[in-house]
């Protein structure tokens, strides 16, 4: 009989009462509720004595603060309702697995197959609410597609002794073979095979019950149905078909990038990215710092004689829609996995994130499903479980995220985009071999190393090809076991990765075993694998599904064969789970069993190369928009404060206190700065402690501009992203960049026209600034389609979207230089050119909503003139190099206004500037002159000791001397017309009150 | 002098191991960083150190209580040996993470000498929330503790969701009666922070950042003073760096938090 160990806290209870604070915010409050127990729950499904589970109870509990009570309801306790959450099953529970470990430890015996600990919390509710009003407020805390609710009245858990000992124990039974797929069928059935999936079998009612997308269209499942028939001679089975659609998959063959668009035959990725990188490369002749671009996990460039840093960014966006926490918590592990995969296996060092959400105090309807079902979760609880979600996956990790942004649009309200990057650091030799390169060797050992295999995470990588729908599937969500990855990270880098045990490694992410063991079998041209030998979560799994599956915290690795022993001794002594699972080989097939069985049976040439050639074509259409005509605000100063309170300007703190920026011991330039804490574009890391030099991260995202023409939006991401990296110290002449694009609806022609003109910008502003490009992804259909209230069907597009990132290595970190303003007395200079650019600006958002309740967009996006800017930046960084800069900022939404008004907030001293000497043309009045978002500007204040030395430099340059630093907290802007005079707290409370309680 | 050695423990999700062995190589120490389970197998013996360091992390990732786990792993296979340690003239010090095993294993405060006695607990902060931000400390002047002799206030970072120290009332009385308080949040002026978030960061009774055992030998600190080893680390150098600069002064290397590295390492000069 499965037992039950439940954990109170005695003293005062800061979850509860937190908790109880969000039940307030729900609309119960007292006498709803006036009072709430939380209780952390053990089921033991394992037959124990009454002594070894008191030993486990006391194990368990903290008896400073809490008490236990084994197999009985708290009958003492006054309450009302009772409320019960745990986990589905099957849905990966760190805390039950955590608990089982420990108990497993204390007394000496290991849990039996089928035998384990589930953890839930229960909820004493006292008051008056209903028992429907339970199961609202349980609704409301839980995830549907991954927890349960359990709910009983009081009356009830007394008579009963407390909630039912409920086991979400997986029992599933598919079958243990794989399935032959007819494909001797007419296009139209091809079409629905591609679209929905393999059929399973018809339900009771009739119905044909499909298996879940495969997402590849008629010319992809034509060219399988011509493989099997004239090549093979046979059907294909399941596992061949899942595998084709992985391996072929846009999330892992970028097959919009890749494809032949227009007149540009060798696709957008080759023309353009890898192209400008190659060109810049070859232009930078000795003085090229890259190493690794485009064909590793990661890119690489140089940090030292001894070490690479790597860098690598990624979405999980679809996840995240459905899942928030767990979107977002695989999504950071998984980026880390792409470090850990780089080369021989390079250090997590920095994580970085960006994320894009509707606004959290708003609550859009949106439908999955037809007649209001299946709803979209409301922005908060999008936002809430994704910021919780990288909370735990990087702090967990023990990798520092200093760097990241938030981006707010309605248009996120059905799908959010979640970046989530890392950064690793690698010798550049190790064992006597370079350990930037890889490769599996004929005969090395397929291993498979860390979490064990279920069925989350099936049709991952489909999944994320398509639109999100009523028909997404449940199972593509899944949640991180950070510990799981940490100690094989650990494990695999501080240790294995320097005792030479392996030859390579890959991560097991999108496409699970099939992607990672078809990708390294590569190297050797073959590979044979049998699923008997993969460690599962539970019995039941298809070979299919096994081979597939996207389970989180796994890697593959090539091991010499005289090797597995000890690499494999070294795992378990780790507490790392590690398996041969099959060999390499050159037999120029991929060969994989289950059973004795052949389930896959492919030639290595047609899985890798047998894509069939894309053909698309695309259609511009410029965007024309009302011009919009309002007067300037009368009181600006008022307007001035509106602009820090919006969304996309005002601190995001909240975020940067919860995910830990200091471990590793590697700060150096943090994300909150200035005694008044304002939020940094760009931060600075130092990775040895015996060494003075230092990484600099940063990104850019501008989606607004997008609507105005996506070939701007580009262009002005790096041109921001460039901005950023110099002012903190980064010489401009040495940032690498990767980009992430996530399009929309992208079998849209005008949609691919739009990401035409955006990869040719990348391209024309890449080179123009010599900046490569050396890693990047795609995510291309960020559509949410579904209905709205009244059932009306709704196609919601994110705006097109490049997110640049931008790295850097700094000589010395003593040089590096923060936003805020240092000492009264200090120079304030403005460097670049203010223009009459207000399309798509934060400030026409604003009015626009002001006064009609609907952005203003208009025309004049911002243009960058990368010549001036690239000389500009150049000379400055000279400046810093010189120690004359006292600090820096980049000017970015919101223009000047915001950004002086930053800058003085983080110092929390007052500036006396007069605006009328900003270098400006066709300002025509002062509230442009506030908040155009012109490029390549930034904000630099100078010790007046430096006024000559730092004026010779930029001599020739548009720059100008705007005013000074002052004691008085006050901020002073004047103009001929105009005269702003704002206290500085004001200010502060307007950038901090926003999101300051979230 | 003698050098000491100093283990730093790792495994199962402590992560700060390397930043804190560096503190202590830089004043002279040498060490190891050690995989418990390097332990539990015997290839490595606690005995061959003078000084055991338990670093900040998320060992078994927080669950069933931060720290509790590592602790009963610690408890269920090494216990002799840690009781043997702790009972020699030896050092021992806990971080964030580590501070949390120390409590768990009732190394601190170890009232009446009771080792492996549980006394104290670290509450989830009151924000009920992760918190990573500077703050501003000061050494308890009465305190015996070896670790924090001869300092008196720090600017260092926290970085934790549990470490809002509590005990019972007369557990608490003699924690204060016997002086085992280490060190106390308080305002920048360096006044006590009474409670008042953030520079309490985390609700702890009387301020307590950090509290020792009767011997003053072992520390437990939910502060991160190598995360304050560096000059570099602080989050206000770069205005430090401009003043400075402008007094025509060198840029200082090293930061609050070495002191504490180097009160260890000179215990055994």
């Amino acid at each position: 009989m499965p037992h039950r160990i439940e954990i109170r806290t005695v003293t005062e209870d800061a979850r509860a009462r937190i908790l109880q604070q969000k039940i307030t915010a729900m609309g119960f409050a007292p006498p709803a509720v006036s009072d709430l127990q939380l209780i952390d729950v053990y089921a033991i499904d394992k037959d124990l004595t009454f002594d070894a589970l008191k030993q486990c109870a006391d194990l368990l509990t903290n008896p400073v603060t809490q008490a236990s009570q084994i197999d009985k309801g708290w009958i003492d306790l006054p309450f009302d309702q009772a409320l019960e959450t745990g986990f589905l099953p099957g849905v990966t529970d760190n805390v039950g697995n955590s608990a089982q470990q420990m108990i497993e430890d204390l007394l000496k015996t290991k849990f039996a197959a089928g035998e384990a600990v589930y953890a839930s919390q229960l909820l004493l509710l006292r008051g008056s609410l209903s028992p429907a009003d339970t199961e609202k407020i349980g609704s409301a805390l839980i995830n549907p597609l991954i927890q349960r609710l359990h709910i009983k009245s009081a009356g009830d858990y007394l008579q009963q002794n407390g909630m039912d000992n409920l086991i979400p124990k997986v029992r599933i039974q598919s079958k243990a073979t794989a399935d032959t797929v007819n494909l001797k069928v007419t296009d139209e059935d091809l079409v629905t095979i591609g679209k929905k999936g393999i059929l399973d079998h018809i339900d009771d009612a009739g119905k044909a019950v499909r298996r879940g997308p495969l997402a590849l269209d008629l010319p992809s499942m034509q060219a399988i149905q011509a493989y099997f028939r004239d090549t093979e001679m046979r059907e294909p089975t399941d596992a061949e078909l899942e595998t084709l659609a992985q391996t072929w998959s846009e999330h892992c063959k970028h097959t919009i990038f890749a494809a032949e668009l227009d007149e540009i035959k060798d696709g957008l990725y080759k023309h353009y990215i890898k192209r400008a990188t190659a060109e810049i490369r070859a232009s930078k002749g000795n003085t090229d710092f890259c190493v690794s671009v485009f064909t590793d996990n990661s890119g690489a460039i140089e940090f030292d004689e001894n070490y690479l840093i790597t860098d690598k960014a990624e979405t999980h966006n679809s996840p995240s829609a459905l899942d928030p926490f767990g979107g977002a918590v695989t999504g950071i592990v998984g980026v880390n996995r792409d470090t850990i995969g780089f080369g021989l296996g390079a250090k997590p060092i920095i994580n970085r994130y960006g994320f894009c959400f509707a606004d959290p105090r708003t609550t859009p309807e949106l439908y999955r499903g037809k007649d209001k079902t299946f709803p979209a979760l409301p922005p908060r609880k999008i936002l809430d479980g994704v910021i919780a979600g990288v909370n735990s996956g990087g702090n967990c990790s023990g990798v520092p995220t200093p760097q990241g942004f938030v981006y707010f649009d309605q248009r996120f309200s059905g799908k959010p985009l979640v970046f989530v990057g890392t950064i690793g650091l690698i010798p550049r030799t190790s064992a006597g071999r370079p350990a930037d390169q890889k490769q599996a060797q004929v005969g090395d050992k397929i291993v498979m190393v860390g979490g064990r295999v279920g069925k989350d995470g099936i049709h991952g990588a489909t999944f994320s090809s398509e639109g999100l729908d009523s028909g997404s599937p449940a199972t593509a969500v899944q949640i991180g076991d950070p510990i799981t990855q940490k100690k094989l990270s650990d494990a695999i880098v501080k240790e294995a990765r320097d005792l030479g045990l392996y030859n390579a490694i890959t991560d097991n992410g999108a496409g699970g075993l099939s992607s990672s063991v078809g990708e390294m079998a590569k190297d050797t041209d073959g590979c044979i694998v049998d699923l008997d030998l993969v460690p599962r979560k539970y019995p039941g799994l298809s070979p299919w599904e096994t081979w597939i599956s996207e389970s989180q915290e796994r890697m593959t690795l090539a091991v010499p064969a005289d090797k597995v022993d000890t690499f494999n001794a070294l795992m378990t002594k780790r507490g790392v789970e590690s398996t041969v699972i099959g060999e390499f080989n050159a037999s120029g097939r991929c060969i994989v069993l289950s059973g004795g069985q052949k389930v896959v049976d492919l030639s290595m040439d047609f899985m890798h190369d047998g894509t069939p050639h894309k053909v698309l074509t695309s259609t511009y259409t410029p965007a024309k928009h009302e011009e919009p005509a309002f007067a300037q605000p009368s009181d600006l100063a008022k307007t001035l404060q509106d602009m820090l309170s919006r969304l996309n300007v005002c601190s995001y703190a909240f975020i940067s206190h919860q995910f830990d920026h200091l471990v590793q011991g590697t700060a150096a330039l943090q994300p909150l700065q200035g005694s008044g804490q304002v939020n940094s574009d760009a931060t600075v890391t130092r990775p040895l402690f015996d060494s003075p030099k230092g990484v600099v991260t940063t990104q850019a995202i501008f989606p607004a501009y997008s609507d105005i023409d996506t070939a701007a939006m580009a262009t002005y991401c790096i041109d921001a992203t460039i901005a950023r990296a110099t002012a903190v110290g980064a010489d401009p002449d040495r940032i690498a960049l990767m980009d992430n694009f996530c399009w929309c609806d992208s079998t849209n022609p005008e949609r691919l026209g739009q990401l035409r003109r955006a990869v040719e910008a990348v391209y024309n502003t890449a080179v123009a600034y010599g900046t490569p490009l050396i890693s990047g992804k795609d995510s291309m259909f960020n559509d949410f389609k579904g209905f709205d209230k009244d059932n009306q069907p709704v196609l919601l597009s994110v705006p097109p979207t490049l997110l640049v990132s931008g790295l850097s290595v700094l000589e010395d970190v003593t040089k590096a230089v923060s936003l805020e303003p240092k000492l009264p007395g200090d120079l304030v200079y403005v460097l670049g050119e203010t223009k009459d650019e207000l399309g798509a600006s934060e400030y026409f958002a604003h009015m626009g909503e002001t006064i009609s309740g609907h952005k203003f967009i208009g025309n004049q996006v911002p243009q960058v003139n990368t010549i001036s800017a690239r000389k500009r930046y150049q000379t400055l960084h000279q400046a810093i190099d010189k120690r004359l800069v006292a600090s820096a900022l980049a000017v970015g939404i919101g223009g000047i206004g915001t950004a002086l008004s930053k800058a003085v907030i983080a110092a929390q001293l007052g500036m006396e500037i007069d605006l009328s000497k900003v270098p400006q043309s066709g300002i025509p009045r002062d509230d442009h002159l506030l908040f155009a978002e012109s490029a390549s500007r930034l904000i630099v204040t100078v010790r007046p000791q430096n006024q000559s030395a730092f004026e010779a430099l930029f001599a020739g340059q548009t720059m100008a001397l705007i005013g000074t630093v002052v004691e008085t907290p006050t901020l002073i802007l004047t103009t001929a017309s105009t005269s702003i005079n704002l206290e500085v707290a004001k200010l502060t409370k307007a950038y901090q009150e926003p999101l300051a309680k979230f | 002098m003698s050098i000491p050695k100093v283990i730093v423990l790792s495994g199962y999700g402590l992560n700060s191991e390397a930043e804190t062995l560096f503190p202590f190589t830089q004043n002279g120490a040498t060490g190891d960083i050690v995989h418990i389970n390097d332990l539990i197998s015997g290839d490595k013996q606690l005995a061959d150190y003078q000084i055991l360091a338990i670093p900040g992390g998320f060992s078994f990732g927080d669950d069933t209580g931060s720290g509790s786990a590592y602790a009963a792993r610690l408890r269920n296979h090494l216990w002799e040996q840690i009781l043997t340690f702790v009972q020699a003239d030896k050092l021992v010090i806990g971080i964030c993470n580590g501070a949390q095993i120390l409590a768990n294993l009732g190394l601190v405060p170890a009232l009446d000498g009771k080792y492996g006695d549980r006394q104290i607990a670290l509450k989830h902060n009151t924000t009920a929330r992760y918190e990573c931000r500077w703050v501003d400390v000061k050494v308890n002047p009465e305190s015996n503790c070896v670790w924090t002799r001869n300092l008196y206030t720090l600017h260092i970072p926290v970085s934790h969701g549990e470490g809002n120290f509590f005990a019972d009332a007369a557990t608490t009385k003699q924690i204060q009666a016997k002086n085992l308080i280490a060190l106390q949040y308080t305002h920048p002026d360096g006044t006590l922070a009474k409670g008042e978030f953030p520079y309490n960061p985390n609700g702890a009774m009387l301020d307590i950042a950090a509290m020792s055992d009767e011997s003053g030998r072992i520390l437990l600190t939910m502060p991160h003073p190598e995360r304050a080893m560096l000059f570099t680390q602080r989050d206000d150098w770069t205005l430090l760096k401009e003043h400075y600069l402008r007094e025509g002064k060198e840029l200082p290397t090293v930061a609050d938090g070495m002191a504490i590295f180097a009160n260890a390492v000179s215990y055994f000069g």
